[in-house]
């Protein structure tokens, strides 16, 4: 059922510039803060100090009655009592219970923002303080706090707290035998922290909602599509009652891809009748969206002289918040991924603290598994004096591969990507003193879903592309590019804009890598449906065959030697005759699309080790990743290098720190800390392409694998720099230095 | 006959086997009959689950085709982020 | 809360408002004036989002109150193109690809262009630690940098 065709490209592949670009380096693009409407309210949310509390009552009366306060909302405004949604709503407004410290208890909507946080200032909460945990370890040992009792799922083995709710296993083999063949068998305990997306865009939005029941909403995030659906099931109104419109988007990376202040937004305007705008400050944005997972992980791999890996084992525990997690199974599978093993067993534990719901960065739950994994490859090679590189490749998944979860592999391209890396004169660059270098593969799914693309053609044969995926690195050109492509026209005779949900059927948001494969092979597909309806019409008007007109170069033209119609007829003359030949043209196309192919990358990092003071910085760094077929390369480098820097903080900075009182100590960024421009260097990047059979192109996803391999690749480095095996990231000066000192 | 393997966590609801054979010719038929051969994994497969069939993971769709030596691997729900 | 008249100029033009004494000038650019061009990242003068010029001064609008502007020279992004002609650090951010989301985008350009007046010839790690104070969290920095040395260049050999 392959998709993928083999041609020549005229403009994918070229390095052209985005539609949205002149806005956004002038300062025009309307971001979610950017929008006012007609009398529009300032809201602000009360958030609860404490890490686990029972809330007594709330007094609003005082916030209420306060002048120019015209709605005051808490929980009891939100009638949904049960179902799917209920951990979402939970997450946004909290329940009796406050759960993790920002975790929401009340919002006020008034006329100036000043007002409102004096509001926020005359609500009264009577807590009663419950014991807390954030430490993924404390959480899972029998007798922790328990943050929802009764949820524990089917399955999860005895021992743990109830905090454990969810365990998953995978792998073939039998690991046991496995280790008897090694010659050498490493095992080690790995943590990560927990980290944030980090979006520099606060979430904001606008709601209004009519007297009818009828609602706008303006809003940054991955997937209007998706806030729609949860707004409308929170409020228990109609998805078609609610527009919302995707305003540009400053960063997400899996954080916008749930509600946290909308459906709270959406309440305020309907009980104070009047648009109300509601912008998180970057506290709020630290302490009550986002974060990712942190992890405890148990790692046990043999290896024969040879370099084969005999076994490998990985027990995974996930911290991921107050509710229930998914992480587990996005680490559990991709952790050996890269590999052909013949006995191989990954296990996965979802933990429940009190801390904010985490929300999906960047391939969920792969990075830390990786590094746990990479770095047990890299020490069992290191002790059979084995090139790490070599070893890789030995063990390297190929076509025809059983994956360390399951499935046989189709064509990708982690073999090239490797090849690549020993090619890469960074491989054999020297090092100086106090430098290592490591390296370490890569793996994510990536992902299709439902996805739907509009097409049409303009009275002057202009291309209107309308799609309903917030663009975040340049989509809309990419998407452009490939029906200028199949229409054989070119680029700049198309433009593709993002939807609201009341022009567009439903569409997945802007996650799992999928845009540039979903909506582009349904942007595809619309090319071709206009091209077909062209031909049908041409057809009937050179009163021949339909095979008789045939599609070229942004023409039609007749091949019925029996025809007088000889002269082609481009886009302009085809729209200009479109009235008379039916109406209107336009190309649509609908889909379910499945079949992302996976993708694979290879990141080299030499890092430098400061011996005083156990600092670390990144000396060179090169990103190596299978596109498929990269559609507009700069794009799929601002992916590599981007995922590469993201992954650089988690490895080296950033850190979620919760002091004794289970607040979080460090919401802002001034204290959590993301790579700045004077921590790095240049970030080399190499595209593999390898076809992705699933796409007409050969496309496939690259936003999310670049953020797996560096927190194992830097750990590498350090490893190599300082003959400490780096077992805890990130790797923050303390942290080096206590173990250059116990050395 | 196509043969479904199972995820090691899931294998308990299977009677502890890693591989099940069942008379199905696309994801909707291995769906529904999945819970119909083995009740118990009833809830797992309403919660939601993904299919590899021949190294292609599919969420939803109904009338992808599952040929009898196909290689189909049930998984956890895969999205992104 | 008091609110003060002010007089100012911005990107040129003169410009009077009135603003609560606690207003940050980011709040009156944004919110009063309706110059959303300057974005708030942290309203803590971490994140550089915010960069403006103040009398020929880099400083995040976060920081400073809205009063603060009295009879000074403001410049912010909006101000930046000529018209319809985008400033060479513009073009070059366009053609090197160097914004992803591009919500650091105005605040960059905008430090950028204070580097430039400054140090016409800057080294890489010049621009690094010139803009260590703006954070993008999509490109990892990459073509920023190559953008800002490719505009230093392109200004050199022809002055604006
Ligand atoms: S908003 Fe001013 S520095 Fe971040
Ligand atoms: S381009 Fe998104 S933060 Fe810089």
């Amino acid at each position: 059922m392959s998709q993928y065709k083999a041609r020549k490209f005229n403009v994918v592949g070229q390095r052209l510039q985005r539609p949205d670009g002149i806005d956004k380096v002038t300062g025009r693009a309307r971001y979610g803060a950017d929008m006012d409407a007609a009398g529009m309210l300032h809201a602000k949310v009360l958030r609860s100090p404490h890490a686990h509390a029972r809330i007594i009552s709330i007094d609003t009366s005082a916030a209420a009655a306060l002048p120019g306060v015209m709605a005051v909302i808490t929980r009891a405004d939100f009638p949904l009592a049960s179902g799917e949604y209920i951990d979402l709503l939970d997450h946004c407004m909290a329940g009796d219970r406050a759960l993790y410290d920002g975790h929401a208890v009340a919002a006020v909507a008034a006329t100036s923002k000043r007002l409102a946080k004096q509001a926020l200032k005359l609500i009264k909460v009577d807590y009663e303080l419950l014991p807390h945990v954030t430490d993924i370890e404390a959480a899972i040992a029998p007798g922790a706090p328990v943050i929802h009792a009764g949820v524990v799922g089917r399955g999860v083995p005895k021992g743990y707290s109830d905090n454990v709710t969810r365990f998953r296993s995978f792998g073939h083999g039998d690991i046991e035998a496995g280790f008897q063949q090694a010659d050498v068998v490493v095992e080690r305990t790995y943590r990560t922290e927990a980290t944030h997306q980090g979006y520099i865009e606060p979430h904001a939005c606008v709601a209004t909602m009519g007297m009818d029941g009828r609602g706008d909403l303006w809003v940054c995030t991955q997937g209007h599509f998706a806030i729609r659906n949860m707004c409308a099931a929170i409020l228990g109104m109609e998805s078609a009652s609610l527009r919302v419109t995707a305003s540009e988007i400053g960063g997400g990376f899996g954080g916008k891809t749930t509600v946290c202040i909308e459906p709270l937004a959406l309440a305020l305007a309907k009980k104070s009748g009047r648009a109300v705008k509601l912008v998180m400050t970057r506290d709020e944005v630290l302490r009550a969206t986002g974060p990712t997972v942190s992890t405890l992980m148990h790692v046990k791999l043999g290896m024969n002289q040879a370099g084969r890996i005999t076994a490998a084992y990985a027990q995974l525990f996930y911290q991921s918040g107050a509710y229930r997690g998914y992480a587990a199974d996005f680490g559990a599978m991709p952790a050996f991924a890269p590999y052909a093993l013949e006995n191989v067993h990954t296990e996965g534990f979802d933990v429940m603290t009190n801390r904010p719901k985490s929300a999906a960065y960047r391939a969920p739950g792969a990075p830390p598994a990786c590094y746990a994994a990479e770095s047990a490859i890299d020490e069992a090679a290191h002790q059979l004096g084995l090139d790490p590189l070599a070893v890789r490749l030995l063990n390297a998944a190929r076509e025809g591969s059983k994956s360390s979860y399951g499935p046989t592999y189709a064509a990708h391209g982690l073999v090239e990507c490797l090849q690549a890396a020993q090619q890469h004169p960074h491989w054999r660059a020297p090092l100086g003193e106090n430098m290592g270098r490591g390296i370490a593969a890569g793996f994510w799914f990536n992902f299709g879903g439902d996805t739907c693309v509009s097409a049409f053609l303009n009275p002057d044969g202009s291309i209107s592309v309308s799609e309903g995926n917030p663009d975040i690195g340049g989509s809309r050109a990419s998407i452009s590019m490939m029906v200028a492509e199949e229409m054989g026209i070119p680029y700049e005779q198309v433009r593709t804009t993002v939807a609201d949900t009341g022009s567009m059927g439903q569409n997945e948001p802007t996650h799992g890598s999928r845009v540039t494969f979903a909506v582009g092979l349904a942007a595809i597909k619309s090319a071709r449906a206009i091209i077909a309806e062209i031909r049908h019409r041409l057809a009937q008007l050179w009163e021949v065959d339909i095979d008789s007109v045939v599609w070229q170069q942004g023409c039609a033209s007749c091949t019925d030697p029996n025809s007088e119609h000889k002269a082609p007829m481009d886009l302009r003359q085809v729209a200009a005759i479109a009235s008379n030949t039916g109406g209107p043209i336009g190309g649509h196309h609908e889909v379910n699309a499945e079949g992302a192919g996976v993708s694979f990358g290879v990141h080299i990092a030499d890092t430098e080790v400061d011996p005083q003071t156990g600092h670390i910085s990144i000396k060179r760094y090169t990103v190596i990743q299978d596109a498929g077929k990269a559609i507009q390369p700069d794009y799929v480098e601002g992916q590599l290098q981007g995922g590469a820097v993201q992954g650089i903080g988690w490895a080296l900075n950033e850190e979620y720190i919760y002091g004794e009182d289970g607040r979080l100590q460090n919401s802002g960024f001034l204290d959590y800390r993301i790579p700045v421009a004077s921590d790095l260097p240049m970030i080399d990047t190499v595209i593999v392409e390898v076809p992705n059979p699933g796409h007409p192109y050969g496309v496939r996803g690259v936003g999310e694998t670049p953020i797996v391999p560096p927190l194992a690749a830097v750990a590498n480095a350090v490893t190599a720099a300082t003959g400490v095996r780096q077992v805890h990231l990130p790797m923050s000066p303390p942290r080096v230095l206590a173990g250059l000192q116990a050395k | 006959m196509a043969s479904i393997q199972i995820f090691t966590s899931l294998q308990y609801l299977f009677n502890n086997q890693t591989e099940i054979e069942l008379d199905v010719a696309n994801l909707q038929q291995l769906l529904t009959r999945l819970p119909q051969a083995y009740p118990q994994c009833a809830q797992e497969v309403a919660n939601g689950i993904s299919v590899a069939i021949d190294g292609r993971i599919v969420n939803d769709a109904w009338f992808t085709p599952i040929e009898p030596n196909s290689e189909v691997v049930i998984l956890p729900r895969i999205s992104g982020g | 809360m008091q609110h003060t008249h002010i007089s100012t100029t911005i990107n040129g033009q003169p410009v009077e408002y009135a603003c609560a004494n606690d207003a940050s000038l980011l709040e009156v650019l944004r919110d009063q004036l309706g110059m959303t061009g300057t974005k708030e990242g942290c309203g803590s003068g971490d994140c550089g989002a915010c960069s403006i010029s103040l009398d020929n001064r880099l400083v995040c609008a976060c920081l400073v109150l809205g009063v603060e502007a009295q009879g000074r020279h403001v410049e912010t992004i909006e101000g930046m193109a000529d018209k319809n002609n985008l400033h060479i650090l513009q073009t070059k951010f366009l053609e090197h690809a160097a914004l992803q989301c591009g919500i650091c985008t105005p605040g960059i350009l905008v430090a950028a262009r204070a580097l430039l007046a400054k140090h016409p010839d800057p080294t890489e790690t010049q621009v690094r630690y010139w803009l260590a104070g703006n954070l993008c969290r999509c490109t990892g920095y990459d073509k920023i940098i190559r953008a800002v040395l490719a505009a230093a260049q392109a200004m050199r050999e022809e002055p604006a």
